[in-house]
């Protein structure tokens, strides 16, 4: 621990205790102790997850930065990196295991799938971005992120970690702990939270003026 | 050529010996023999039995709308070598029924259910025809050419909004639900029961019951979140105690649509989307692809292109199987610190293709008649450096802490065997097909680009179990070695690419099947062209996908602490298997 970093300038410590005692407030030993030990979970989903695992070996080296401990279990893990695209399959498995994953916890969008879509957005059964159903702290360009890039947003995440303090964190206030609804494989994917909109939608009667791309098809 | 060569590679006209069942397929810019539906299995029975076609690697549905007819198009190949007997099933669209090919060649398997899955061809007599790259309940078969997804703007690209005119806005804006979504008129989404999962756990709860003793099976699910199954790869396993007695793969998890964004998209716009098939070998999928249009172009590249591309490709080989060496550790439950020797070499690897390409992972190297750009000053030396000395110091660091590892020796041989008759019948490829004892390489048994002049040898080994497979991968990877030592050694000057780098090519009417021997198999791109700048159809023959049509012969009878070994020999990158 580097004293001016955590030391707090406005107390005066006795000459004979200085070097030894540090006096500050309990926020800064607070972040300074979880952002240096940042716990990713151990989940790839696509090409980004071998850049994931390369910055985990020696010549990137996360351990740099308390990060090297990966878990495959969410419930020991502080963030997800979703690492690649997110498809209609899979999101429901990303969202229960987001749900499962203790607070305070934090996502990382890594690579233009996992952000919007990426190359394969038009694809039918491509979700365009997770933050369609997480929320999401930090966003990585690239195609995939160098592990340069990929490093660069997990130091992003840190200074976030860095400037969240007790008494306004969301993780402590009341209602915390509501899990994001777990999106149904139906004819297509179903969000929980749409249902009277895909109602309204599908039994709406099909008007003539409409261009023919927003028209409702059917398989 | 070798004399044998030459009579393996005639393929005979088969339309002759069944005459009236089988006629030329006589179209222009096609080969090969169309056959009826209904006489399709003697034919195939025949061709198996007795003409000693006994691999089929490829099938393919192809939708032509406008003859309102389904296709089916097999490449099937006799596995001491040779090009390809291909032939074809025609159906009509609105009731396209096929008999199943299941029973004669498994490798049909899993290609069958992609086939009714994604072009809704039904395959009469396959045992489990289910959904297996979208889910069940999915609405329509996508890869029909009237079938239009969501965020459908037009046929082909480049649309007309982004160029010539330039016009950009959020494709989200034209759908109803601001999303990728759609559903069929009429559906309502409070009275959907999904069905897909009580399906698969009911067929593997009804296996190894035993009715005296009223002992039940458990079933395990692995994935699609588990640190070992390489990605988002999913089993579900019935165990009679730690055994074995039943496993479904389940795969789909990152089905991105690769196929149905391959056709709307120009020839050229595709190359870099192969990247992302096995994103591990980034460049062998190039390779596989420009073979395929190069054939439909009628063109070659230089000579000097094609020593680029040969050392791209090896070195890929190289990298891809050190890889597979670390995974194999990882999965022996040696966590990580193994993992990291791998990493090491294929960094450097990496920073060539970085050099050549400007991209360490997704590289869009090659061309349609050459590369993208010439070896820029300095590489050359680099890759000499790496070939000459470090690579092959390398192998033989790995050799002594595996090969002769007690812990290694003990987990793998005998594990996951898989005979040679199998992994034919199978579809198996690469490494796995020549560990059981096959000596199939399709550098060898079909030779491209400039193979038929490199000296090297086929590896094989016997016994088809992990052991023989990561044996034969170490041997391939010292081939590589051998191979990319002629390549710096003889790389000529010269130009890169034949003709002018073009955007848009010109492809002639027509089909063409080009295959490579990719780090993980045979890595196939089956192209039909109508003359236009988009492919009409654009298929590919993955190897991991196919190669996992033998897990569940590689794991009955075993313990289930062997599965994820087994799994791991295969070698699979889930951006392959899904597409």
């Amino acid at each position: 621990m580097s004293d001016e970093t955590i030391q707090s300038s406005n107390y005066e410590i006795p000459p004979e205790m200085q070097g030894t005692v540090s006096i500050t407030s309990l926020d800064k030993v607070y972040a300074w102790s979880r952002k240096n030990s940042m716990w990713p979970m151990m989940f790839g989903l696509a090409c980004c997850a071998i850049e994931m695992i390369v910055l985990a070996a020696s010549r990137f080296d996360i351990a740099r930065f308390g990060m090297e401990v990966m878990r495959p279990s969410p419930r020991q893990s502080d963030f997800l990196i979703v690492s690649g695209t997110v498809t209609k399959k899979m999101v429901p498995q990303i969202v229960r295991l987001y749900n499962q994953m203790p607070e305070p916890k934090y996502v990382v969008s890594m690579g233009a799938c996992a952000s919007g879509g990426g190359p394969f957005k038009e694809g039918y059964s491509v979700v365009s971005g997770i933050d369609k159903y997480i929320p999401v702290d930090v966003y990585i360009p690239g195609c995939p992120p160098t592990p340069q890039a990929l490093l660069n947003g997990l130091i992003a995440l840190t200074k976030k970690v860095d400037k969240e303090r007790i008494k306004t964190s969301e993780w402590y206030a009341k209602g915390s702990e509501a899990a994001v609804p777990v999106p149904v494989l139906g004819p297509d994917l179903m969000d929980p939270r749409k249902y009277a909109l895909i109602y309204e939608q599908t039994h709406r009667p099909i008007e003539p003026e409409i261009p023919a791309e927003t028209e409702q098809k059917e398989g | 050529m070798s004399e044998e060569q030459v009579t393996v590679a005639q393929i005979p006209d088969i339309s002759l010996q069944f005459e009236g069942r089988v006629v030329k397929d006589t179209r222009a810019g096609y080969s090969g023999f169309i056959v009826g539906a209904e006489h399709l299995l003697d034919v195939v029975q025949t061709l198996r039995d007795e003409l000693g076609f006994d691999y089929l690697s490829s099938v393919t549905g192809v939708d032509y709308l406008p003859e309102g007819k389904m296709e089916v198009v097999y490449h099937l190949y006799r596995s001491i070598g040779g090009p390809a007997l291909v032939f074809k099933v025609q159906v009509p669209r609105d009731e396209a029924v096929v008999p199943s090919l299941y029973h004669i060649f498994k490798s049909a398997d899993w290609q069958e259910r992609e086939a009714w899955d994604l072009m809704g061809i039904r395959f009469v007599g396959h045992p489990d025809l289910r959904r297996i790259l979208t889910w069940e309940g999915f609405a329509g078969h996508p890869l029909r050419k009237d079938w239009k997804e969501p965020y459908f703007e037009e046929e082909t690209k480049p649309y007309k909004s982004r160029w010539p005119e330039g016009i950009t806005g959020y494709i989200e804006d034209n759908n109803p639900y601001h999303d990728n979504l759609q559903y069929p008129a009429g559906f309502d989404p409070e009275t959907w029961i999904p069905q897909a999962e009580e399906a698969l756990y009911a067929s593997a709860q009804k296996i190894g019951r035993d009715k005296e003793l009223h002992t039940d099976t458990v079933v395990v699910n692995l994935g699609p979140q588990h640190p070992s199954t390489h990605g988002v790869f999913r089993m579900v396993a019935a165990l009679d105690g730690e055994q074995v007695v039943f496993l479904k793969p389940v795969v789909g998890y990152l089905h991105r649509n690769h196929e149905k964004i391959g056709e709307r998209n120009t020839y050229l716009q595709n190359m870099p989307f192969t990247d992302r098939l096995d994103y591990v070998s980034s460049m062998s999928n190039n390779f596989g692809y420009a073979l395929a249009v190069e054939k439909l172009m009628g063109i070659k590249p230089p000579e000097r292109a094609d020593y680029i591309r040969v050392m791209m490709a090896e070195l890929t080989r190289w990298m891809n199987h050190v890889f597979s060496f670390g995974f194999l550790w990882n999965d022996l439950g040696s966590y990580f610190t193994p993992m990291i020797y791998a990493l090491e070499e294929r960094e450097l690897i990496l920073d060539i293709f970085e050099a050549v390409s400007g991209s360490r992972m997704m590289c869009n190297y090659f061309r349609f008649g050459g590369v993208a750009r010439d070896l820029p000053e300095g590489v050359l030396n680099k890759v000499k450096e790496l070939v000459f000395e470090r690579m092959p110091r390398q192998l033989d660091a790995i050799d002594k802490m595996l090969s002769t590892n007690e812990i290694v020796r003990n987990r793998c041989i005998g594990c996951g065997v898989l005979t040679a008759e199998q992994a034919i019948n199978n579809g198996a490829s690469g490494p796995n097909l020549r560990a059981s004892g096959v000596p199939y390489d399709i550098r060898r048994a079909d030779p491209y680009s400039i193979y038929d002049r490199l000296d090297f040898d086929v590896v094989v080994h016997y016994h088809g179990d992990v052991y023989d497979r990561y044996l034969t991968r170490l041997d391939e990877a010292r081939q590589s070695n051998r191979i990319l030592q002629q390549v710096v050694r003889d790389i000529p000057e010269g130009p890169i690419m034949t003709g002018k780098p073009a955007y848009q090519v010109r492809v002639p009417a027509g089909e063409a099947y080009g295959r490579v021997e990719a780090p993980k198999g045979e890595l196939g791109f089956y192209i039909v062209s109508t003359g236009k700048p988009n492919p009409w159809r654009y298929h590919v023959r993955a190897p991991s996908f196919i190669n996992l049509t033998s897990l569940e012969d590689m794991c009955r009878g075993g313990k289930i602490a062997d599965v994820v070994l087994n799994l791991g020999a295969i070698d699979i990158v889930l951006g392959e298997v899904d597409r």
